[in-house]
């Protein structure tokens, strides 16, 4: 059994179609990337896993760890363990980072200090901020990996985790992820999943992905080695996804 | 003028006054309200009255208070310090006692302002007085409850504080009533911040749905002098005006004010703070934040540069949470002079679905993460907010919100 099982899931946002039957599998310990243009669908894919009301899915079906959450409302998925690093969160006003952070320990029932978790985001010194208010585009992307951290969930939905970031946080958000999806744990005893979003790639660089797909005008149109992949992209661009498609 | 002319010159204004409506806020009717009563006997707190008082941060265990004063109906009750150089007693007994407090008694505040003050001055109301000597310092914050008990009838409060040089004064004001019945509060409060003294004076306010509360503040601070004001009112209150007002004529002299409001229907609550920049490098900073379940809320406020250097920021959010909510927010700035520095921002709105949801992915239920919102909206960073009152704001909203929401 998969973690994951997308099932010719068609989405819409205020009645115009986004995704047009998108199929997707993930199994336990593995890692996938979506590539694909601004538009694509890569966004509404994730936050409709997630469950945003926003998206209405229209046909098809989404399974969890063997059970439907089509319809489950997101805070019941995120218990379940599906938690998901924002690509561009709100802020949230007079809720410190410490407050949110503390509460998703405590509800996971967990015993961590949020204190040290911070410092290994990097963030110990933003726990008393208001969650995600004035932080830069590397602070905000570590807030989120943070919140994960403390969520520990089994599927890790990251958008654009490398978007905004300067190279020196690059590579701490890599060592970030890498810790949520259990990369340093032998291959075998991996539990963790995940799926990236990545317009650029950069994020390769720094975690290994088991395989990649192309999202194109929300359908996924390729899927294979996802370096061989971003290489054919970075030369040929999407276009070239295109022509390939109709050859 | 001699003591007799100045007590006659009060009694003549007052005395021309006492129709005059004000500037803001809906007028009221003082014919509808009876004359003030002399208490024939001093009245007794009850267990019940204890609990209401708590309520208000009024704490019946005295070892962590630097003073306590309580004013039943026109009746000074308690007043007593418990720290050397701090004085608490009544406005009587310290005008009785310091002839020099004429020097103070309605300067800062004009006994003609409205009828509310002329009222007051008419009845020459009593209330408290808290002074702390030069270069004194409040180890525990002062506590004064105004309690309310007479239905349909006035009660007139005329506190004066006075912060020598140097000195800090941390003071809280719980104003309660224990009837659900008509009544209505007029208070005056006239604050004189000496040379580099510091006040931070919080007030929190639990009437009933059918009180008219008044409140009349004035506040002179001198060269770098520091006022703080927390004004709390977090539960019904049929009609409520009040419009404290900052002069910093001392250099480099600074007044904040933080306001929260909560408003259900059938309350009107017309709150706003006001600051005159007078002194060089004087700055200002105003923050209010008001919810309603369905009440009207006309948050004011107002900044003027009049001195070089001037510096002030005045910032009010509004959220309205049911249909028939009523939030007015009136943002206003005179700069007078080039140099001075003033900004303002205010926004109404509705808790965002996107921040609800947002909570909802890191696992927190709708209404857990709405009150998590809420909750965070009404708790503003308050400077000087001494640690256990934090907490009692934070007990005070989440039982607000369950009461209200």
């Amino acid at each position: 059994m998969n973690l994951l099982e997308i099932k010719g899931l068609r989405v819409s946002i205020e009645g115009r179609e986004i995704l047009h039957g998108v199929d997707l599998e993930i199994g336990y310990g593995e890692t996938k990337v979506i590539f694909g243009p601004n538009g694509s669908g890569k966004t509404t894919l994730l936050s409709t896993i997630a469950g945003f009301s926003h998206y209405r899915v229209t046909e098809g079906e989404i399974i969890f760890k063997g059970q439907d959450i089509t319809s489950l409302p997101m805070d019941e998925r995120a218990r379940l363990g599906i938690g998901l690093a924002f690509q561009r969160p709100p802020v949230v006003r007079g809720v410190k980072t410490r407050e949110l952070v503390g509460t998703i320990i405590q509800k996971r029932g967990g015993t961590e200090d949020v204190g040290s978790l911070a410092q290994k985001a990097n963030l110990g010194n933003f726990l008393d901020r208001d969650i995600n208010l004035g932080f830069s585009g590397g602070e905000v992307k570590r807030s989120e990996l943070l919140q994960l951290l403390a969520q520990r969930p089994d599927l890790v939905l990251l958008d654009e985790p490398e978007s905004g970031v300067d190279l020196e946080n690059v590579a701490l958000i890599g060592s970030l992820i890498n810790e949520l999806l259990e990369k340093t744990h032998p291959i075998k005893n991996r539990t963790k999943s995940g799926l990236i979003i990545s317009h650029t790639g950069y994020i390769l660089d720094y975690v290994n992905a088991d395989s990649g797909y192309v999202m194109y005008d929300g359908k996924i149109i390729c899927q294979g080695n996802p370096i061989e992949i971003l290489k054919s992209i970075k030369t040929m661009g999407y276009q070239g996804c295109l022509k390939c498609l109709k050859n | 003028m001699s003591q007799e002319l100045k007590t006659k010159d009060i009694y003549q204004r007052a005395l021309l006054a006492i129709h005059k409506p004000a500037a803001y806020g809906d007028d009221v009717d003082l014919e509808n309200f009876q004359a003030p009563l002399e208490a024939e006997h001093p009245p007794e707190i009850t267990a019940e009255d204890q609990q209401r008082m708590l309520e208000v941060g009024i704490t019946r265990e005295t070892s962590q208070r630097s003073g306590t004063f309580i004013q039943v109906d026109n009746r000074p009750l308690i007043s007593l310090t418990r720290q050397e150089g701090i004085e608490v007693m009544s406005t009587s007994q310290a005008l009785a006692a310091y002839p020099w407090l004429e020097e103070y008694y309605w300067k800062a505040t004009a006994v003609d302002s409205d009828k509310f003050t002329a009222h007051a001055g008419l009845n020459n109301a009593d209330g408290y007085f808290i002074r702390a000597l030069p270069h004194q310092k409040t180890v525990f914050p002062i506590q004064a409850c105004l309690y309310l008990v007479r239905e349909k009838s006035i009660q007139d409060v005329h506190n004066i504080i006075i912060a020598e040089e140097g000195s800090e004064l941390n003071i809280i004001t719980g104003c309660t009533t224990s009837h659900q019945k008509p009544g209505l509060h007029i208070g005056v409060s006239e604050f004189f911040i000496k040379k580099g003294a510091r006040v931070t004076f919080t007030m929190i306010h639990h009437w009933a749905e059918e009180t008219i509360v008044r409140p009349r503040t004035n506040v002179i601070i001198e060269d770098d002098g520091v006022y703080i004001n927390n004004y709390i009112n977090l539960v019904a209150t049929r009609s409520l005006q009040t419009y404290p007002t900052a002069d910093c004529r001392g250099k480099r002299a600074t007044a904040r004010f933080n306001s929260i409001l909560v408003a259900p229907a059938g309350s009107k609550m017309d709150v706003g703070s006001r600051v005159f920049l007078n002194g060089q490098g004087s700055n200002a900073e105003v923050i209010s934040r008001a919810l309603t379940t369905g009440g009207e809320v006309i948050a004011r406020g107002y900044i003027g540069g009049h001195a070089e250097d001037a510096r002030g920021h005045l910032e009010c959010r509004g959220l309205i949470l049911n249909d028939g909510g009523i939030i007015y927010a009136i943002p206003e700035l005179k700069g007078t002079l080039a140099g001075v520095d003033l900004s303002h921002e205010a926004a109404i709105g509705k808790i965002a679905e996107e921040e609800v949801e947002y909570l909802m992915a890191r696992g927190l239920g709708r209404d857990e993460a709405t009150s998590a919102i809420i909750h965070g909206f009404l708790k503003v960073d308050i400077e000087g907010l001494p640690e256990n009152l934090n907490k009692q704001i934070d007990r005070v909203v989440k039982t607000s919100q369950k009461e209200h929401l």
